[in-house]
């Protein structure tokens, strides 16, 4: 053989290698991260640690029950704004998809999908921080009702487009009027679609923390009351990582764990839900 | 029907007239009933169809509102500061200075160093699943991973930085000659390298994988090896796409805040290499909008915000609209 071809045949034999190489390690950090945070955090969690709130600085003990409660309060809430509003968009965007209006919805919707999430912290504390007069839950729920907005608009839409036009005629046929279409047949259709659209934006909310710092704003006991100050999982975990104290890390590392495990279960059974229905986000 | 009508034809006993009264009297309701059923269809018909108007109409307001919330509270700033804002090289609250520069700086510095960093990586991925093995179980285990690191909170990110990384990078700094310090601009960007990896690698191969293959066989046909198909017919195919998912991860780079915000050092002083602590956009408004006493101080955080709303925009829609047209054609 030519000695240039060997030259060839060698360099992308070799470029293979690095390509595999360079693939693989991005699972590295991936790796890193879950297993040093498994290490850390799973000493930590335990049933007192669930169900106490945070001691204060130099007693040992003490969990993260203002936490879970404040997220999951926090998460409901902005999911009980977010989720009609972003399906209903998302069946307008499918349903017109020529006018002018659905063009600057879309538009808007990719910006909104690429709006940093610090401003949008800024922009609720100016719409209900400001006007409401103090830090409150509700107006953190806001702020991630706004994130999770534009990607269950997305996964609706999408969803809806690959529906073939044959069930919608088929039941106009019927008599049906259009709005017994939409919820009756189409959106039913398409229900494990939007689901996994929802489950993926609740995955994302639930890290989220710069939106929260000016709005839920945190607190160090448990509370319930959406019209103040709450606790949330990233909160909690930003400012007592960002502590010096070893007792707060350590409490910091038990939250993150949680966190984790929470956002990585509910992407993978997305995944496995969109794999069996064979939707396409 | 005509009762009259009806009683000269047959002799109807009282039964007869009641049944037929009553068969007519139910006739009419039904079809009164039917009317008024299918008004009220046609009613919630519309109502539902203007609901959605409405809700589409959302979206458009959403955003136009964020733009004006942050326009019009950057304008005392605006006013105070005009434009020289932008490139003054102090910022001291104390003494009412204000000048962006510092952050400017800094957020273009991490994240042009990420996107550095992280583009050997997301281009290797993408390489790999959409050119080399786009099937079979080890590419989907690698694709649905690569898609993870997208979902870890960045808060998480920062926390591991802070824990794992930080220490690291202090640890060789003396080696190099620079004053160990561990937190800076060098490790905020090795954290957001790892952050970005699966915007441009998804994305990228995505577009590799619709080459059409007519094109790679010719070039197989003409006696070129795998590499030399990647590097002549699928490289420049797909370079707007490429160009395009990069574009997008430099948009999350430039406005990732808690993972940044953690392991920068914030400092607002101008950085003088790239292992010095400093401070992005971001993260001063993380870590001194609740600080914020004055209005003008309050004002300029936000109208770095505005900045930062725009850059991210006209970057994630010049993204958006090359791989539409890249899609499309």
């Amino acid at each position: 053989m030519d000695a240039s071809v060997k030259f060839r045949i060698a360099k992308s034999k070799s470029m293979q290698g690095l390509t595999i190489v360079l693939a693989f390690a991005c699972v590295l950090p991936l790796i890193a991260i879950l297993g040093f945070i498994i290490k850390a955090g799973i000493t930590k969690i335990n049933w007192h640690f669930l169900i106490h709130i945070p001691k204060p600085v130099g007693e040992t003990g003490g969990g993260i029950a203002n936490a879970l409660v404040g997220s999951l309060i926090i998460i409901v809430v902005a999911a009980v704004i977010a989720i009609p509003i972003g399906i209903m968009s998302g069946i307008y965007l499918a349903e017109n998809k020529k006018s002018t209006l659905a063009y600057w919805a879309r538009l808007s919707v990719d910006i909104l999908q690429g709006v940093p999430s610090i401003v949008i912290g800024i922009v609720a504390y100016f719409w209900m921080v400001k006007p409401l007069g103090g830090f409150s839950a509700l107006s953190g729920s806001v702020a991630l009702a706004i994130m999770m907005l534009p990607i269950v608009v997305r996964s609706t839409e999408e969803t809806l487009k690959l529906l073939p036009d044959s069930l919608k005629e088929a039941a106009y046929a019927l008599g049906m009027p259009f709005h017994r279409v939409i919820l009756k047949v189409i959106v039913p259709c398409g229900i494990s679609g939007i689901l996994s659209g929802v489950m993926l934006s609740i995955a994302r909310i639930a890290g989220e923390t710069a939106p929260l710092l000016f709005t839920a704003f945190g607190n160090p006991y448990l509370s319930t009351n959406i019209t103040k100050p709450m606790q949330s999982l990233p909160l909690l975990i930003f400012n007592y990582a960002t502590s010096p104290y070893n007792d707060w890390h350590d409490l910091a590392w038990g939250a993150s764990l949680i966190l984790l495990i929470f956002v990585l279960v509910l992407n993978i059974s997305t995944k496995l839900i969109t794999n069996k229905w064979k939707v396409q986000l | 029907m005509d009762s009259t009508f009806n009683r000269d034809l047959v002799a109807p006993s009282e039964v007869a007239q009641g049944v037929i009264q009553s068969t007519q009297k139910l006739k009419g309701l039904q079809a009164k009933k039917r009317l008024n059923r299918s008004f009220r269809q046609i009613r919630t018909e519309n109502v539902f169809k203007r609901t959605l108007v409405i809700m589409g109409l959302i979206m458009v307001i959403l955003v136009f509102g964020i733009l004006l919330t942050l326009i019009v509270q950057s304008i005392p700033s605006i006013k105070a500061l005009g434009l020289g804002y932008l490139w003054g090289k102090t910022w001291d609250p104390v003494q009412d200075i204000y000048g962006a520069f510092p952050f400017l700086l800094g957020t273009l510095i991490t994240s042009f160093l990420a996107l550095l960093i992280s583009i050997p990586f997301s281009m290797g991925v993408a390489i790999f699943l959409g050119e080399y093995y786009p099937n079979g179980w080890l590419s989907n285990i690698l694709k649905n991973v690569v898609e993870l690191i997208a979902a870890v909170p960045s808060v998480i990110y920062g926390f591991w930085g802070l824990a794992v990384l930080v220490p690291i990078v202090r640890s060789f700094e003396p080696k190099i000659g620079v004053p160990p310090i561990g937190v800076g601009i060098f490790t905020s960007s090795l954290i957001l390298a790892v952050m970005i990896i699966p915007y441009a690698g998804s994305l990228g191969r995505s577009m590799i994988q619709m080459v059409p293959s007519p094109l790679k066989e010719g070039a197989y046909a003409l006696g070129a090896t795998r590499w030399e198909v990647i590097r002549r017919v699928i490289l420049p195919y797909t370079k707007s796409g490429l160009f395009a998912g990069i574009l997008l991860s430099l948009g999350r780079a430039l406005g990732e805040t808690m993972a940044v915000t953690m392991v920068i050092g914030n400092t607002s002083i101008i950085p003088k290499n790239i292992f010095a602590p400093g401070n992005t956009m971001a993260s001063v408004i993380a870590n001194e909008f609740t600080e914020a006493d004055k209005s003008v101080y309050l004002s300029a955080l936000i109208e770095l915000g505005l900045v930062l709303f725009l850059v991210t925009l006209v970057i994630n829609l010049i993204g958006k609209r090359v791989i539409s047209r890249f899609t499309n054609e």
